[in-house]
């Protein structure tokens, strides 16, 4: 082993023994985990874990709650990605004016949220979302809106999550979208001024196609977070009203970790990583398809 | 007459004001999360609601944070020891993180040794599970272990920092080669290369990557919320959350709970903010 191959191993073994031991290890036994009936019963003797097969699987299949917690991940999604981009396109896009000037200090102070806890900022949200006394009806009020129940009306649930959560990461994308504004062909931005498009013609057909690629991905990447919504309803709704904010990991924490069903919950973890595996595949394709342009 | 104002200086101003007002707008929640916290217990509860303390009080604070004798038996709320664990637990998995990171990434960029593209192959794959899925598991071999209930079961997770080597990696990639080598004719040692030739032209980096480490396991919340059983262990957001299941009607409680948790974060993200938005643009690491 020459010089360098020693220092190298000295340099990498540490860390790749602890990612084995912490991840792949315990992702292979999840594998495992899940073709078993893991329950309370295993947690104090391991002669009581029986082995069968795909009947977790299947028990999923058959069962309520997680269809709903699929639906309801899926509607924050669908709901949530468009809402959170356009957010962080419109603030970069405001950024990017320019007029503007202190750039760099609205940039920070519109990235805060972002580097905050969410349960410290969950919590303050489930004051603003109150019915009587939150800032959030009493804005509505003044335009004539009556008091919305957020978090307590399973049709305002949903949407007031995601109210949260915009809030919460618009900040980051914003960032990332300010610095493929700034790479947009300002010469071909000033010959179709001077060819006359209106404001929305030049958006539409030099800004829109120089940034599409970081846009697509963008939203990608943020179904993934989506997916993995977990601290938001745990800690403004419990996963309610009528289960209508009981997402998959929060039905999988509450599923392996309040009633134990270890097998139960490590074949709701693999079919939640089937799903991000999908639509990091779609990311993957996408990223592949843009570079040479 | 009025004065005319050009075209050009009518749209600059209202540009300025529409960032203006959506920053004022963000920055809302966090501004009343502070006002409200230092008003007088049940004063949030008014309709409309009020932005400003008819009087400023600590007693919310002095309620979270100091231990109280109630009907004989002492009472407290155990802010200050998950302050004290997050803050311990946060330092402790950035230094050891860094520690096993940053040689790695350098490594991975500079070093020749057998395996080094496979082994890079394999890291990047690995980076698409997600931790929930190895969580379950975790906790079973972890409690086989007697690392439940522990710090280190709290850190040892975070250790495993594949995003952070290949951030560390694609950073290193700048450094010329001719530079190490001149060092190796030199005769110097390969620790010595890496400590006085790359660690150096590394530093920005490394502050970046320990400020994404410090605030990501400060904020982290699924993982200590199943590892740690024991109250006087919880971190700050799993102290948070647990305060909020009891006292969800105190919002002047909650409010202070909510500024002890986000505030030294907050102010350690301004102090450092220009190493965390080159970290974001810079030496980002693509997918």
């Amino acid at each position: 082993m020459t010089r360098q191959e020693r220092t190298a191993w000295t340099f990498t073994a540490p860390v790749l023994a602890i990612i084995a031991f912490v991840l792949i290890l315990p992702t292979l036994l999840a594998l495992a985990l899940s073709v078993t009936d893991y329950s309370v019963y295993a947690l104090a003797d391991w002669a009581n874990l029986r082995f069968i097969g795909l009947g977790n699987f299947t028990t999923l299949l058959t069962t309520p709650l997680f269809w709903r917690a699929l639906g309801n991940t899926a509607l924050f999604s669908v709901v949530g990605v468009p809402m959170a981009i356009g957010a962080s396109l419109l603030a970069a896009l405001l950024l990017n004016d320019a007029t503007v000037r202190w750039k760099p200090l609205w940039r920070v102070a519109l990235f805060a949220p972002y580097v905050t806890s969410v349960v410290a900022t969950a919590t303050v949200w489930q004051f603003l979302l109150n019915t009587r006394y939150g800032l959030l009806n009493y804005g509505l009020s003044l335009v004539g809106i009556g008091p919305v129940d957020w978090l307590g009306d399973p049709r305002a649930s949903i949407p007031a999550i995601l109210i949260f959560v915009t809030w919460k990461i618009f900040g980051y994308n914003m960032i990332v979208f300010t610095a493929a504004l700034s790479a947009v062909p300002q010469d071909l931005m000033e010959a179709a001024r001077l060819d006359g498009a209106s404001r929305l013609g030049r958006f539409r057909h030099v800004t829109l196609p120089a940034i599409g690629p970081t846009l697509l991905l963008a939203a990608v990447m943020s179904v993934a977070g989506f997916l993995q919504l977990f601290a938001e309803p745990y800690v403004m709704t419990q996963g309610g009203p009528a289960q209508s904010t009981v997402t998959v990991l929060y039905f999988m924490f509450d599923e392996g970790f309040k009633w134990w069903n270890l097998g139960q919950a490590s074949a709701v973890a693999l079919i939640l990583f089937v799903l991000i595996l999908a639509v990091t595949l779609v990311q993957a394709r996408i990223g592949r398809r843009y570079e040479w342009l | 007459m009025a004065v005319t104002v050009p075209r050009a200086r009518i749209r600059a101003i209202l540009a300025n004001a529409a960032v203006a007002a959506v920053t004022l707008l963000t920055l809302l929640p966090l501004a009343w999360m502070v006002t409200v916290s230092f008003m007088p217990r049940g004063e949030a509860n008014h309709f409309p609601p009020p932005f400003w303390p008819s009087r400023w009080s600590w007693e919310n604070y002095h309620e979270l944070l100091v231990r109280r004798l109630i009907d004989g038996a002492w009472f407290d709320y155990r802010m200050v020891p998950a302050l004290w664990n997050s803050l311990g637990i946060a330092a402790l998995s950035t230094l050891f993180g860094l520690l096993l990171t940053v040689p790695a990434g350098y490594a991975f960029a500079k070093l020749r040794f057998t395996g080094r593209e496979r082994l890079l192959r394999l890291l990047i794959v690995s980076l698409i599970v997600p931790g929930q899925v190895a969580m379950l598991p975790l906790f079973l071999i972890f409690k086989e272990l007697g690392l439940v209930n522990s710090y280190a079961g709290v850190i040892l997770p975070s250790l495993a920092g594949i995003f952070a080597i290949l951030f560390v990696r694609q950073a290193t990639l700048g450094i010329p080669d001719e530079m190490l080598d001149a060092a190796r004719l030199d005769g110097a040692s390969e620790a010595r290369i890496f400590g006085s030739i790359v660690l150096p032209l590394l530093a920005p980096i490394v502050v970046t990557l320990a400020l994404f480490m410090f605030l990501g396991s400060w904020n982290d919340f699924l993982w200590p919320l199943i590892i740690l059983s024991d109250q006087h262990r919880y971190t700050l957001p799993v102290a948070v959350a647990a305060i909020g299941r009891e006292h969800a009607a105190d919002g002047e409680l909650m409010m202070a709970a909510a500024v002890v948790t986000t505030l030294p974060v907050l102010a350690l993200f301004l102090a450092l903010q220009r190493f965390y938005m080159n970290g974001l643009l810079g030496g980002s690491v693509k997918g």
